[in-house]
């Protein structure tokens, strides 16, 4: 789960990683009145959507007094960005954080996550601060130093201070670097995050070391155990047809193509994607039923597919392991009845129950194309929609 | 001989008193599987499907002499169940249980540092071996005995491998499923390697898919230790990045993980790709014939 970055900066100010004073705006007039109440010399204006690029995209703003921070939301406010990680339809401005302004030293990255090859945490500095990490890495992998943390002991302070002499970090400083890393750690697995990440990580002339960005991210499978995290969710932010899937306990993601896929089981539904384009088509979404489908599951997923306006056929694609190929063709019947189906829809069942399934779709007089492997179904498919 | 698991391989169900892992012990012990034990705690001392219920790990253990578990615990406790199934110095456990938080399973693999049990999944189908022994959710039928190995990052995937290999005769040694989270337990190293020393098998099919690099390191093992052929898939090539497709552990991040990367890197190290899902059977059936183990591996 992502959250934006005022709601970061609130977590870090509860565990006592330094930000800058500020505050959240949902409207022009709460910006300023948020600018008044910060009472700095300059206010920065930042728009809150859940990706990053908003500088670039004209989304941050500095404001030298009230007015121009009331010029600046009225810009912002309302505006679409278009960053590397909108996409090209962008998204629309709805929350805007002001910020005072502080006297910038120096720019760092700083940066937790999960390393997979070590199944460790592990935190990234550069002193390559404010630029995109990934070309860092790209370009300079050794301005990039790790600290790989033993969960046992947590980030130790030898650890952070190493760290932070690696980032050549002023001596008169150490002390708040690392006492900013370690309370970000315990942070980051107190809260179950996936990513955290600091770009800018800044030092200011007055001897601060402040987060200047913050960008959080959660690890899903734990949400049970933080309910303060998922009050945090903006269903703005999210896909209508993402939201609706997540209720029926359904994987889905939205795509561009438009061919609807509905499979059972999250490689088989990639594979399902690929074989698609592979014959010359393009997936509107990947859809993972799960395991244990029923008919109701099978009826939510067909209209979350359906109501993709681009969507002009559907791929069902069914390996029926423990779920009996009968029940999905049950589901996939009542499914087509409820929402009147009007595109090709082509279907290949293969597993349990596979020739009793096959016969109750041939027998609903419901305009059904059987396939007999995931080659023939894909091959279907992309000729009926073409 | 098979890897991981075989006819004399004894079993515990950790959580067996659940709905799940009820349905999944009467097919294990349906398939033959010695399930000799289950674990549900405040049950002890109960009974189902005819299999003793305790309330430790421990306690079935000692009464039962298993030597395997397998977890259907759901997710906010199965780190902890898989813990006390390595306490208990079980040689293997296997996790079906899905969604479990990234953090606790950090843990787990720290706490299994220097011990002796091996952890198959988190997230996972299970592992097979056809005619002997069925640990997990797989359907056993689609299994036929023989000499091909395989090992993947998906359930459903693995069966229409399978179910591929079986429908043109080629049996199978053991099917590993290594699960879909980005922290488990055996990888595919792990697997490689026991397919490599068991005679049984003669061939290998990995399966993976987008995220992490353990497809690209696999790779090279294969190009520097494996004595026999192995064929390949990637799923998630259309994948867009920074989704996660439905596995935890199936997100490209920072331009990594790619499945093109990982074609690149299998195709270099003599892997041979399977360019759709379709094509995994025959493309296994391309390279038996090319080193001449096609007769070998035909069992059926």
């Amino acid at each position: 789960m992502n959250i934006h970055e005022y709601q970061a900066k609130e977590i870090f100010r509860s565990y006592n990683v330094a930000v800058p004073n500020s505050k959240v705006a949902f409207s022009v007039d709460e910006a300023v009145d948020a600018a008044k109440e910060l009472g700095s010399s300059v206010s920065v204006v930042k728009a809150q959507i859940h990706a990053g690029g908003r500088g670039n995209a004209g989304g941050v703003k500095i404001a030298k007094n009230t007015d121009e921070v009331r010029d600046y939301a009225n810009e912002i406010l309302g505006k679409t960005l278009v960053t590397h990680q909108t996409g090209p339809e962008g998204k629309e401005v709805k929350r805007l954080l002001v910020e005072e302004g502080c006297d910038i030293q120096n720019e760092y990255y700083l940066g937790l996550v999960l390393d997979r090859a070590t199944s460790r945490v592990v935190m990234m500095g550069s002193e390559e601060g404010g630029t995109e990490i990934e070309e860092v890495a790209e370009e300079t992998p050794e301005k990039i130093f790790k600290e790989v943390i033993d969960p046992v002991t947590g980030l130790t302070p030898f650890q952070a201070r190493r760290l932070a002499f690696n980032l050549n970090i002023p001596d008169e400083l150490l002390g708040k670097a690392v006492k900013f890393m370690m309370s970000l750690y315990q942070l980051f697995v107190e809260k179950d995050c996936s990513i955290a990440e600091i770009n800018p990580l800044v030092t200011t002339g007055d001897g601060e070391v402040l987060a200047l960005d913050a960008k959080l991210n959660f690890d899903d499978n734990a949400l049970f155990r933080h309910k303060d995290i998922v009050e945090f969710r903006d269903l703005d932010e999210e896909d209508d047809k993402e939201i609706e899937a997540s209720k029926h306990d359904l994987s889905y993601i939205a795509l561009d193509g438009n061919i609807g896929c509905m499979v059972n089981g999250a490689g088989l539904a990639m594979a399902t994607m690929d074989i698609i384009k592979h014959y010359g088509g393009e997936p509107a979404n990947f859809l993972d039923v799960g395991g244990g489908a029923t008919a109701e599951k099978v009826t939510e997923a067909f209209k979350i597919i359906l109501s993709d306006d681009s969507v002009q056929g559907i791929l069902v694609n069914i390996f029926g392991g423990i779920m009996k190929c009968d029940v999905i063709a049950e589901g996939v019947v009542e499914a087509t009845k409820q929402v009147g189906l009007e595109i090709p829809l082509v279907v290949r069942l293969e597993g349990t129950n596979v020739e009793l399934g096959k016969k109750i779709l041939d027998e609903s007089g419901l305009n059904i194309t059987s396939a007999d492997s995931m080659a023939d179904g894909a091959e279907k498919i992309v000729s009926l929609v073409k | 001989m098979s890897v991981f698991i075989n006819k004399d391989t004894k079993v515990i169900v950790q959580g067996i008193t659940g709905g799940t892992a009820l349905f999944h012990t009467k097919q294990m012990l349906e398939y033959g599987t010695q399930i000799v034990g289950g674990v549900t705690p405040k049950k002890g001392g109960t009974e189902v499907e005819g299999v003793p219920v305790f309330n430790t790990v421990d306690d079935a253990v000692q009464e039962t002499g298993a030597n395997a578990s397998v977890v259907y615990v759901p997710a906010p406790f199965a780190a902890d169940a898989i813990m006390e199934a390595v306490d208990a110095e079980l040689d293997l456990v296997i996790c079906i249980t899905e969604h479990i938080p990234v953090m606790d399973m950090v843990k787990v693999k720290r706490y299994m540092e220097g011990k002796k049990t091996r952890l198959v999944g988190p997230n996972c189908p299970g592992v097979i071996t056809p005619d002997e022994c069925k640990i997990g959710i797989m359907p056993g039928y689609i299994h036929k005995k023989g000499h091909i190995g395989v090992v993947s990052r998906s359930g459903t995937l693995t069966y229409e491998a399978v179910h591929q290999l079986s429908e043109q005769g080629f049996g199978q040694s053991t099917a590993v499923g290594i699960g879909g989270d980005p922290v488990n337990g055996t990888d595919f190293i792990d697997s490689l390697k026991a397919f490599n020393e068991d005679p049984e098998t003669h061939a290998v099919i990995m399966i993976g898919e987008i995220g992490g690099t353990a497809e690209e390191e696999a790779a090279e093992w294969v190009n520097d230790h494996m004595d026999k052929p192995v064929v390949g898939f990637i799923g998630g090539a259309t994948a867009p990045p920074g989704k996660r497709m439905g596995h935890a552990g199936a997100i490209i991040s920072g331009g990594k993980g790619t499945a093109d990367e990982k074609i690149r890197v299998m195709n270099e190290c003599g892997i041979k790709v399977a360019p759709t899902p379709s094509d995994m059977g025959d493309t296994m059936i391309e390279v038996l014939k090319e080193n001449g183990l096609y007769d070998k591996c035909k069992t059926h």
